[in-house]
């Protein structure tokens, strides 16, 4: 076996790197689902395709609950060995789009999850569920230590439903436990002329002064976003491109 | 030296232990679920311990290098509680995980019929889902229990040779090792085996089908124990193969029955080098301090 990626950060470690694109570039909270399954498909290979397709399918034919566990969600729980680890949430994101999961079969399939489950359905909750009612979901993953259920939270979901006092303290737990900002959905539009947050990230860097510990490059380049002009509404939710009147 | 410690409870270890064990060549795990010390009183506990082992669990031993996979199941020693016997129902749906690469620990504490009961119908399980399983003897009456454990999966519909029978010793391994299971063998300071003795077996049984672990947990234990076998295995004239075949090769094969082993360890992309658990990093460290970040 080869040295894993993962080893840990070491003192001489850069903290705060850009985001690698996960995949090339395609991340299924953005992506619409039929560019993200055209561009999985070209991907997967042929067991690998046969597999996905079939779940895709099953989805599409048998969505809801039905016997002790629905056929769908028996895909999504084996979709990692099936598809490979780097396309596993894209294929998650896939199935529960096939299945038409509202928030409550959503809640239900991310509380029986894995940490794989949960992100994936975090990547999928943009295109599922229209209003606020899957924020407990981004609430639950935002009390965990798990960094990438906190950058999955931070989509565009969460982007659109936070309200101003729970997002600021989640920008704020990037910075603490080293989840890229360039993860956070909308941040330049949530965070400009955000008084609130600059004084946070003020006081942050301060601590992080005051113990003799340099402050993350992310900090500066948020606290440069909440310079702006504040854009109407833009600290508050449901206020997605700050469009409305 | 790359070693797979094929059974070691993690969830009751610390990060200095994690990075340890890295640099004694630590590269895989298995965590089977087993009891915390504190018998649980009901389902939803062990869930959230299952929820543990499926997802916080895994990230941190990746971010110390180390590809972690669990077994699941209702352990011998509370299948006996008719408070937990309902984690039975849930099982199958947890299973189906991924990381999940046996069913396990079973096996007899106090062979009452209630552990007779959870027995069975965990090994009809692991044949249901395609699962191997660990199954641990017990520490009381131990040769007694063997030979009841292997009569109860010769009458399961799981291949015996899709067992691991664990914590075997001088006076049960030559009964395991002629039923075709695979061999397993646990290592502590104290009780159970120890580095001399497993080796001394090695040589009288041969490194096939055998498995070393630590069963490192929350008691007197060490997570070092299975470099410490290896070691000793090159200072006693085995050869670098034969503890590549032990101590990586074999946990490898028994767990790969599963078709869901995976040792590529994924670094948590969304952290880069930075990461959540690393807290008190060295004053000059540019990674983020996260001491406040676990009250949040």
């Amino acid at each position: 076996m080869t040295r894993p990626h993962a080893a840990p950060a070491g003192p001489d470690a850069d903290t705060i790197g850009r985001p690698a694109a996960p995949g090339d570039g395609t991340t299924p909270a953005v992506t619409p689902p039929a560019d993200l399954r055209r561009h999985l498909a070209s991907r997967l290979d042929g067991a690998a395709r046969a597999w996905f397709d079939q779940a895709v399918d099953e989805a599409t034919t048998h969505p809801g609950t039905h016997g002790p566990i629905s056929v769908w969600e028996l895909r999504l729980a084996e979709a990692g060995r099936r598809c490979g680890p780097e396309h596993a949430d894209a294929a998650r994101v896939l199935i529960l789009h096939a299945a038409r999961a509202d928030a409550e079969a959503l809640t239900r399939v991310y509380h029986q999850g894995t940490a794989d489950e949960r992100r994936a359905v975090l990547h999928a909750l943009p295109h599922l569920v229209p209003g606020p009612e899957a924020l407990p979901l981004v609430e639950d993953a935002l009390r965990t230590n798990d960094t990438r259920l906190v950058a999955a939270a931070l989509g565009p979901y969460g982007a659109r439903h936070l309200d101003a006092h729970a997002w600021r303290h989640a920008v704020l737990k990037c910075l603490f436990t080293g989840v890229a900002v360039d993860l956070v959905a909308d941040l330049a539009r949530r965070a400009r002329g955000d008084a609130e947050l600059a004084r946070m990230l003020g006081d942050h860097a301060a601590e992080r002064t005051a113990a003799g510990r340099t402050v993350p490059e992310d900090l500066h380049r948020v606290l440069a976003l909440t310079e702006a002009a504040p854009a109407q509404g833009a600290a508050g939710p449901d206020v997605p491109h700050g469009k409305e009147s | 030296m790359r070693i797979f410690d094929p059974h070691i409870h993690m969830t009751s270890r610390t990060t200095d232990d994690y990075e340890a064990m890295y640099a004694a060549g630590v590269r895989a795990v298995v965590e089977p679920s087993f009891w915390l010390g504190q018998p649980r009183t009901s389902p939803a506990s062990f869930f959230d311990y299952f929820d543990s082992l499926l997802g916080w669990e895994p990230f941190r031993a990746a971010q110390y290098g180390i590809a972690h996979h669990c077994t699941l199941a209702l352990n011998p020693k509370e299948a006996g509680d008719p408070r937990c016997t309902p984690v039975l129902d849930a099982l199958p749906r947890y299973l189906l995980k991924d990381n999940v690469v046996a069913v396990g620990e079973i096996g007899y504490d106090s062979m009452t019929p209630a552990e007779d009961t959870a027995l069975a119908a965990q090994l009809q399980m692991a044949a249901d889902q395609g699962l191997p399983a660990l199954v641990h003897t017990p520490h009381r009456d131990k040769l007694a229990g063997l030979r009841r454990t292997l009569d109860v999966v010769r009458e399961s519909a799981l291949p015996v040779e899709r067992v691991l029978i664990d914590h075997l010793n001088e006076t049960t391994v030559k009964e395991a090792k002629d039923s075709g299971a695979w061999l397993g063998f646990s290592v502590y300071p104290d009780t159970k085996m120890d580095e001399e003795r497993m080796v001394a077996l090695l040589r009288a049984y041969g490194p096939e089908q055998v498995l070393v672990n630590s069963a490192a947990d929350w008691g007197k234990s060490d997570p070092l124990k299975t470099r410490k076998v290896a070691d000793l295995m090159l200072a006693e004239g085995f050869t670098e193969d034969d503890v590549d075949r032990v101590l990586w090769r074999n946990p490898v094969a028994f767990y790969g029955l599963s078709g869901r082993l995976n040792l590529d360890v994924t670094a948590p992309e969304a952290t880069h080098e930075g990461n959540s658990i690393l807290r008190g990093q060295p004053r000059d460290a540019p990674t983020p301090d996260t001491a406040d970040a676990a009250g949040a």
